[in-house]
């Protein structure tokens, strides 16, 4: 937690003045009682009407200065905090954006959204109650001690007494309690991930009638919920009545020696009325504690998550600085000898690929589930490092260039069809921020997709909802290539993007690439051979090796492999 | 109806949910009433036993132990009661809350398909967790602060009235200044804090969707721009949040300030009285305590009615849900039912809007044992027909009929027993390998299992697993690929051995070498058994008895494979878009 204290640095001003102000008002307050004391010892006593109105003034006076006080110290608490919070937040989501796939995929994005959500604003509360109480409850609860003291030393071994036995019950209360809080997160997490797999297997739940069965399941997560809730709350439930007898218990101490010391004419009446006063300042101190000692544990856990993040170092540097060079005589890009293992993984999912690609080339990847046909094509746009051997452009590694011009020369089509909210023509925009009217409706044409685009009641401003529910997988789908052909991109990947397509509109589609985008460089990953079938050199692929490059013609005379996906495919 | 009303109403129902517990219901507010009332007992005994400390040699020790013998009765009543007010709010809250969320869930499973499709599964489990806690948090838990708070507030007030008119009066005439100052805070704050939820909720959105399509971002090298979004949202957060901090964050020094007039105030008239004689000190000292914590339930009760409101409008987003109407009752419909493998369709209309039309006149007549194709472009209707087969949704017209019986004259249950189906999105869920496999017959011995795994080419890698069969799969499959989960699915149908069979894309994340072989487990399967197979593979559709050529919404052309290509019409057409080239090859 303290490494995130130095965000503080930008508010140090608020930092000094806030808990400052604070501090002054405290300080007024444990003025009151003794003030209340001199009212009745002298006030009373002499039967001095002015004098109980100057003191009652003063009171007032003090009130008002405190209000004023506080209202400082909570603007300053404002500014920090929330100036804390949005600093952190745009660092961390600046991190975030520089982490390549590998670490991403280590730290999972559901978990640094929620670290980007929650565990800030958690952050957020901790630095307000910093400047706002953390000064102010140990003073008020010293103070009020030392207050005691000085107006009777011996009565004030009371105090002393108390004021540890408090805190000691609030410390085994919170400590017996705050292990269930997470057990009953872990339930609760439980009882929302039943309820996601019901709501998403719905049909298949229906299908096979086990509605009874996820009601039973849901109900043992339920169970368990509330009886680890109720368990907790028996627990928490003495927290408010412990305090409340052992603080009663020491006025009636008080009462009782303090009649003594009042006897013997070392106290007066009006000192016995401020002791109480000082317990009963006490006991509202020590509540808040109780909270801030919460807030803190929940901030401290927030701020390891965090770190965590922070800690994660991007493993693609972008040092390089080289520009593409269009006039190399070099292939556009060779593979050598690379092999390639996801990180903490031991195995190869790639092992020793060799490949030359030459510009406006289309090359056909192929390969059965799982044999490295996506992975190969992660290693292009480096959203991995190869592990082994190295790729080049035009003859100049990877690593040489820089990550935005390298990526800038890439359009890629993943296998999961994603559409932002927004027009469709803002899902283009994604890609090519400047784009025209007229190279949208180019793309969303060579995509196939202009004819059920027109045909919306706001054609290329027609609204995605909720991700592209309201439009079809195969529609989906086409927005998302035409979302990569408007940057009319020098190399076009496409990873088994066809695959919600029927095969007229996979057909038509590749007639219409291969006479829009003459000079790009295309991939295609599919399972389909015919779709790869005209390509000018097909990668084979089998369990991370490359078991077969070559035409069509050639490789289904000489490699196994694809002979047998083709034989499986083809009549 | 008003906002007033419908708040009204929603508090009443979800009181009928506690009603099972009213029993603690009215054990907590009993015992909050004693607690309350004992512990106003106090600072009256306190006064009464200052008033035997005078000054020296003028303490009446018999007097102060015969009051603090008092106090020391209270204070332990008062104890005991507080924690019995805590615990029985603990337990009808907690107990409600689960009957609400068992109540949500049922309603979930009966609801019709159609509701789930249409609605954002993220809503229904945020009301599903966090729309329940705070129910708990601000409706239950705040209803018996709210009680004890104004029975405070009343008991304080009598208390005062009872020991001195005047000081009393005084104190009841400054109490419109707290609730004055507490609305004038709470309506600023209202504002900001409706402005902020709103910013908050826009940047959730922002971060959702950039940061769960990271992948995505990179590739389209938008992470420069995505920055930008985020700090622009993240500057309007700050500019509001300020604000809504600064000003929820007065409510407190103001109230103490309330306080601190109140508290001065009857340190004057109260002094100005004891002067006159017309109170003791000891009374004084009791009013100063009142005094001092007077504004205290007026601050919880401010605190609990903001609660209140947002407990009520979650409330209100639960009841949504519960309200949905529940598919129709098929209690006493036929149940059991010999399945001859005979489907029949007849002038079947349907459509998912009502505007726009999709499936019309539609007739089929599928003899058992038959193997049906559905092929046809994308949107053409083809995973419609399978969810009124199913029905998952309930035609619009004209009728299904299963071995000569209406469907909708059947349990649901009844009918679904009757297919298999293994459909293009594959659904796991946490648990082994086992249990997911024989999530259809929960009996199935391991023997079994394994046999249905092997049948369905699962084995292999099921046995690489890093603890085989005994593997946990994750929530979001993570450890399996698209393909693997599908073998899965099929094995768990494998292993129940239906009637008849629904494949909806089935294979189509596995590759075709491992297809083929599934494919003959699949033919193995659908010997003598009635089967609909949505599909694109040429392989499996010319094997069909008869294929449904499905077009916008209407089957325009059905046959076998080899009557469809001489009559040359749009089967031919698809056929040679699709393979027209593969022949050549050959």
């Amino acid at each position: 937690m303290l490494r995130l204290a130095r965000y503080l640095k930008y508010f140090k001003k608020e930092v000094i003045i806030g808990p400052f102000f604070k501090l002054l008002e405290a300080v007024f307050e444990l003025i009151v009682p003794l003030v209340m004391a001199s009212i009745i010892d002298i006030g009373i006593k002499n039967r001095d009407y002015t004098y109980v109105l100057q003191r009652g003034g003063i009171i007032l006076l003090l009130g008002f200065m405190g209000l004023v006080f506080a209202i400082i110290c909570q603007y300053n608490a404002a500014k920090a905090s929330q100036g804390f919070g949005t600093i952190v937040r745009n660092d961390l989501y600046s991190h975030i954006n520089k982490l390549s796939h590998g670490e991403l995929d280590l730290l999972g994005t559901n978990s640094l959204i929620t670290v980007l959500t929650n565990d800030i604003n958690q952050m957020q509360l901790a630095v307000a109650m910093l400047i706002r109480l953390v000064v102010r409850v140990p003073f008020l609860i010293i103070g009020a001690v030392v207050m005691s003291m000085i107006l009777d030393l011996k009565l004030s071994i009371i105090f002393l007494i108390v004021a540890p036995l408090v805190s000691a019950v609030i410390f085994l209360i919170m400590k017996l309690s705050v292990p269930y809080y997470r057990v009953r997160q872990k339930m609760l997490d439980k009882v929302s991930r039943v309820t996601r797999e019901n709501l998403s297997g719905a049909r298949v739940v229906r299908a096979f009638s086990k509605q009874d069965h996820e009601i039973n399941r849901f109900n043992e997560a339920n169970d368990e919920v509330a009886d680890v809730a109720i368990n907790v709350g028996k627990i928490s439930a003495f927290l408010n009545p412990a305090t409340f007898a052992i603080l009663n218990t020491a006025i009636l101490a008080i009462l009782w020696f303090g009649g003594y010391r009042v006897s013997d004419g070392s106290l007066t009446q009006g000192e016995v009325i401020a002791f109480v006063n000082y317990i009963t300042q006490i006991s509202l101190a020590l509540v808040v504690f109780a909270n801030l000692v919460v807030i803190f544990t929940k901030a401290a856990a927030s701020a390891g998550r965090i770190n965590k993040v922070f800690d994660t170092l991007p493993s693609i540097t972008d040092k390089g600085g080289k520009n593409f060079d269009n006039t190399s005589e070099e292939p556009l890009i060779s593979i050598d000898k690379v092999s390639f293992a996801y990180p903490r993984s031991d195995e190869y999912a790639l092992e020793d690929i060799n490949i030359d690609i030459h510009e406006g080339e289309l090359i056909g990847i192929i390969g059965g589930t799982g044999s490295g046909k996506s992975t190969l094509i992660n290693l292009l746009p480096r959203f991995y490092d190869v592990t082994k051997g190295e790729i080049r452009l035009k003859g100049i590694p990877l690593k040489d260039y820089s990550i935005d011009k390298l990526r800038g020369l890439f359009a890629i089509v993943a296998q999961k069809s994603v559409l932002f909210s927004g027009s469709i023509s803002d899902n283009l925009r994604y890609m090519k921020e400047d784009a025209t009217i007229d190279e949208i409706k180019w793309a969303i044409e060579t995509a196939q997709a202009k004819e059920f685009v027109e045909r919306l009641p706001e054609a290329y401003d027609a609204p995605i909802n909720q991700g592209g529910r309201n439009l079809s997988g195969g529609q989906r789908q086409r927005i998302n290539i035409a979302r990569a052909l408007v940057r009319k991109p020098k190399i076009l990947i496409l990873d088994d993007s066809f695959s919600a397509l029927d095969y007229t509109t996979d057909a038509n589609l590749r007639a219409a690439l291969k006479e829009n985008l003459k000079d790009t460089t295309v991939f295609i990953v599919s399972q389909r051979a015919n779709t790869i079938k005209n390509a000018d050199q097909i990668v084979v692929l089998d369990d991370g090796k490359m078991v077969g490059l070559g035409k069509h013609d050639q490789l289904y005379k000489n490699c196994q492999v694809y002979k047998e996906i083709c034989d499986s495919q083809l009549s | 109806m008003t906002w007033q009303d419908e708040k009204g109403k929603a508090m009443k129902r979800l009181f009928s949910y506690a009603k099972p517990y009213r029993g603690y219901l009215f054990g907590a507010l009993l015992s909050s009433m004693i607690s309350v009332t004992l512990s106003l007992l106090i600072p009256v005994f306190i006064g009464k036993t200052i008033d035997n400390i005078v000054g020296p040699n003028e303490v009446d020790f018999d007097g102060v132990l015969r009051n603090i013998i008092y106090l020391a009765v209270f204070i332990g009543g008062s104890t005991v009661f507080q924690w019995i007010t805590a615990y029985c709010t603990n337990k009808i809250t907690f107990l409600t809350i689960k009957d609400l969320r068992s109540r949500v869930f049922d309603k979930l499973n009966y609801i019709p398909l159609e509701k789930i499709d249409n609605t954002s599964h993220g809503n229904i489990i945020n009301t599903m967790v966090n729309d329940i806690d705070i129910i708990s948090d601000g409706l239950l838990q705040g209803f018996t602060q709210l009680f004890s708070g104004i029975m405070t507030i009343i008991g304080t007030i009598g208390f005062m009235l009872s020991i001195n008119l005047g000081i009393g009066l005084l104190v009841i005439m400054l109490t419109p200044l707290s609730l004055f100052v507490a609305a004038f805070i709470a309506r600023r704050t209202y504002n900001k804090f409706t402005e902020q939820t709103m910013i908050k909720g826009e940047m959730g959105g922002l971060i959702e969707e950039l940061l769960g399509n990271q992948e995505l971002i990179k590739s389209f090298s938008y992470e420069d721009r995505s920055v930008e979004r985020f700090k622009e949202i993240n500057h309007r957060l700050h500019e509001c949040g300020v604000k809504a901090q600064f000003y929820s964050s007065l409510t407190n020094p103001s109230t103490r300030f309330v306080n601190g007039v109140v508290y001065a105030s009857v340190g004057i008239l109260g002094a100005f009285s004891a002067i006159k004689g017309n109170i003791s000190v000891g009374q004084l000292s009791s009013f100063l305590s009142y005094a001092n914590q007077y504004t205290k339930p007026f601050n919880e009760i401010s605190g609990v009615i903001t609660e209140l409101q947002s407990a009520l409008a979650s409330a209100k987003r639960v009841f949504t849900l519960i309200d949905i109407e529940a598919e129709s009752s098929d209690q006493d419909l036929i149940s059991e039912l010999k399945c001859d493998g005979r489907v029949r369709l007849t002038d079947v209309a349907f459509s998912y809007q009502k505007e726009i039309s999709l499936i019309e006149g539609l007739n089929l007549d599928v003899k058992p044992g038959s193997r049906i194709a559905i092929v046809g472009p994308t949107g053409s209707g083809k995973t419609t027909v399978i969810n009124l087969l199913m029905r998952f949704y309930d035609v619009d017209k004209g009728n299904i009929e299963v071995s000569g019986v209406d469907i909708n004259k059947m349990k649901r249950k009844t009918l679904r027993s009757m297919y298999g189906m293994v459909l293009q999105d594959t659904w796991l869920f946490e648990g082994t390998v086992w249990e997911n496999i024989a999530y259809g017959s929960p009996n199935a011995s391991k023997k079994d299992i394994i046999a249905a795994a092997k049948a369905s080419y699962a084995h292999g890698f099921i046995k690489r697993l890093p603890n085989g069969y005994d593997t946990i799969i994750t929530q979001d499959g993570g450890n399996l690929s698209q393909g693997q989960r599908q073998l899965l699915c099929i094995a768990r149908v494998m292993l129940i051995k239906p009637p008849m069979l629904i494949l909806d894309e089935a294979t189509s994340n596995i590759d075709t070498r491992t297809e083929i072989h599934i494919q003959k487990a699949f033919a193995k399967l659908m010997e003598g058994r009635t089967s609909f197979i949505v599909a694109h593979r040429l392989s499996t559709i010319r094997e069909s008895d008869l294929i449904l050529v499905m077009n916008q919404g209407r089957v325009i052309e059905q046959g076998s494979h080899e009557e469809l290509l001489e009559s040359q019409g749009f089967y031919h057409k698809l056929y040679n878009s699709q393979f027209g080239t593969a022949t050549v090859v050959k």
